[in-house]
């Protein structure tokens, strides 16, 4: 083997090894940190967060514009607080309301906005005060047992 | 009674001594790395033995292993109505685990065990000490190459693998089964990210490649020698690389996908 | 005469609790080559290794060329060894390289000499052992008598000042054995060097050397030029060259009386 034939295959190698890197990244990964541009973070406050999770898509209209980005308990108002950060092309208005939706039925969930009409908009930092908290399921079905129990209570009394 | 504890004592304390002394060999090939980067063509040889002469067991074994999860997988998923989930399953398995994991076991067999036995061989046919007598330092010329050339193959080849694995499972899935092409992609890139997956899979081919080269090299280095003593020291190589990736990998698994 | 190149001061040396050699003084002079014979396992390689720096003696002093080895560092151990060659027992040949790039080794690794000057060099070198038309050949091809002449070329590839010869007789034939033999002594006076030989054959030997060093159980037991060697009157020397099964070396290892084992082992 010689040298010259050696380098080739070791050239050869690389280069693959390279690419399969950067198929990796780009075409069955996708880069979080670079398609964001000009981040800023926005917060807001839930009464329960459900499943959602740090990394999460933040979206508006099904559109990703950015991800969750830190998820905390607020000691002083028993909240949770959930600090998002979002591309710096887009621009929200003060009255924006924040939900925590699920895609499908049994999906990830992740982070709505519905954009207001107000005319100023929120600056880097501010926090959403409308929110919505998560659906949870448990209290969805007890929530329609009682109601249900409810309904059939008053026939013995008749 | 006295005699268990004793065995257990001694077994603790041989443990120790050997990590400790391969703690300080480590130390040495990094003190004697220079020559490795200056005369690159040493490392440069040694790639092409542990890296281009793994590609074609890599190359395959990835090809297979994707074709198996894609069968395996599109068999569960579909039972919940979630095929179009079949790159998720396939990507993440082979991109956080199966790619640095397997393609280390492989690469541990293929080319670490080569490695110890060039090495071991060397020392067999006393070219390691005439190295030393001509004053031209065996780790510097001998064993700092082989591991660097281990080091730089590992991620390249896990990097192929999971390319493979995911060609693999694309061909099953969709070429084969006919999963839509747009929903395994598209989810598929949803929910692999590359810095909390991609790159953390790197990483974990990078430690593997570290552990598996030094292991190797080692070995060789410091096996008894006679060609029994070869021979155990491949054994031992690969079976102590094996159980050094699936630990490490425990470890570092558990720190980086916690949430 | 001149301050020997190497001398060895009541070296003592062992590996664990094993004692190798108990005290052994001996001197090489500068252009002599001298013979170290013993037994197998007698620690006549040891000595060797002493010389290179490769072992650590328990006590006494090892000086070559006026420098004491133990005290060395790496560094000035290395420079001094740049200065030494040794030929090991089979070769210790680079496998993986050809007859050309092992003879060119030395001279890649610790020179920055042109292409054309190393060509030149390991082509000089290779004539000298008779193996230039076999450059180009893998050491896998060549007979052990070949692989020794191409590591012997390796070894004189800097010119040292000491030659070192682990066994170059061991293995050989007749032929090749004589060969190795000439090669010896005419390498050592045409480079100026002094060497020393660690063998057991004392006919080959007898027939090259200035002087000769006998070394049975640790120690010196007889020394002499080889003139003196063939007439000594001396038991152990008698033995050895006359290659007597019995005598000051006895043929049985140390053991029990015989008898007794017999009869304790049917007991």
């Amino acid at each position: 083997m010689s040298r010259t034939t050696m380098d080739l295959w070791v050239g050869v190698f690389v280069a693959m090894g390279i690419a399969a890197l950067f198929f990796l990244a780009l075409k069955v990964g996708s880069i979080s940190g670079s398609d964001i541009q000009s981040p800023y973070t926005l917060s807001a406050r839930f009464d329960n967060i459900g499943g959602l999770k740090v990394r999460a898509p933040v979206k508006v209209a099904g559109v990703l514009v950015g991800r969750v980005s830190e998820i905390r308990y607020d000691n002083e108002r028993f909240q949770a607080e959930v600090v998002f950060t979002v591309d710096g092309r887009y621009k929200f208005p003060t009255d924006t309301f924040a939900n925590i939706l699920t895609s499908g039925l049994l999906g990830e969930q992740y982070l709505g906005l519905d954009p207001g009409g107000e005319e100023k908009l929120l600056a880097p930092g501010d926090v959403i005060k409308k929110t919505q908290s998560a659906v949870v399921l448990e209290k969805l079905i007890s929530q329609f047992m009682f109601s249900k129990a409810a309904e059939g209570e008053p026939a013995p009394a008749k | 009674m006295a005699d268990v504890f004793r065995k257990m004592g001694s077994m603790a304390i041989n443990g120790i001594w050997q990590l400790g002394f391969i703690a300080r060999f480590f130390w040495l090939i990094l003190v004697y790395s220079g020559q490795s980067f200056t005369r690159i063509h040493l490392t440069l040889r040694e790639l092409y033995f542990s890296g281009v002469m793994s590609l074609l067991i890599i190359l395959v074994s990835g090809l297979f292993v994707g074709l198996v999860l894609g069968l395996q997988g599109y068999e569960t998923l579909q039972r919940y109505g979630a095929s179009d989930s079949l790159g998720t399953l396939v990507a993440l398995s082979l991109v956080r685990e199966l790619g640095p994991v397997v393609a280390g076991l492989l690469f541990a067999s293929r080319a670490g065990s080569a490695v110890t036995a060039e090495i071991g061989l060397m020392k067999v046919t006393e070219q390691l000490k005439a190295m030393d007598m001509m004053a031209v330092s065996p780790i510097a010329r001998v064993v700092a190459p082989r591991f660097w050339g281990g080091v730089i193959s590992m991620p390249l080849l896990a990097a192929l693998f999971s390319a493979m694995g995911v060609f693999g499972g694309w061909l099953i899935g969709v070429v084969v089964i006919g999963v839509d092409d747009g929903a395994f992609w598209a989810q598929m890139q949803d929910a692999v990210d590359f810095r909390y997956d991609v790159l953390n899979g790197v990483i974990k081919s990078a430690v593997f490649g570290v552990a598996v080269a030094l292991i190797a090299v080692f070995e060789g280095y410091d096996c008894v020698p006679t060609a029994e003593g070869v021979s155990r020291a491949i054994t031992r190589t690969v079976v102590s690389s094996a159980l050094a990736i699936l630990a490490l990998d425990f470890v570092m698994t558990s720190f980086m996908f916690r949430g | 005469m001149s301050e020997p190149l190497v001398r060895l001061e009541n070296v003592r040396f062992a590996y664990g609790e094993r004692a190798i050699l108990r005290g052994i003084s001996l001197s090489i002079p500068r252009g002599k080559v001298v013979a170290i014979m013993g037994g197998s396992g007698c620690g006549k390689t040891t000595l060797l290794r002493l010389i290179g720096g490769q072992e650590r003696a328990v006590g006494g002093r090892v000086t070559v060329d006026g420098q004491d080895v133990a005290k060395l560092g790496r560094d000035a151990l290395y420079a001094l060894r740049r200065r030494m060659g040794m030929l090991f027992q089979f070769g210790a040949l680079f496998t993986d390289m050809s007859v050309f790039d092992n003879v060119a080794f030395p001279l890649r690794e610790h020179t920055d000499l042109p292409a054309e000057l190393i060509n030149d060099l390991v082509m000089m070198k290779l004539h000298a052992v008779g193996l230039r038309g076999a450059a180009k050949l893998m050491p896998g091809e060549l007979s052990g008598g070949m692989a020794r002449r191409v590591a012997l070329a390796r070894t004189i590839a800097l010119d040292p000042m000491l030659l070192m010869y682990d066994e170059p007789f061991t293995g050989l034939d007749p032929i090749s054995l004589g060969v190795i033999g000439q090669l010896i002594r005419r390498l050592n006076d045409a480079l100026g060097a002094s060497s020393v030989i660690v063998t057991h054959d004392i006919q080959e030997s007898l027939q090259i050397v200035d002087y000769i060093y006998f070394i049975s159980e640790g120690r010196v037991v007889a020394e002499g030029t080889p003139d003196e060697i063939r007439n000594s009157a001396d038991p152990f020397v008698s033995q050895f060259v006359h290659a007597q099964a019995d005598g000051p070396v006895p043929f049985h290892y140390p053991a029990g009386d015989y008898a007794t084992a017999l009869v304790g082992g049917a007991g």
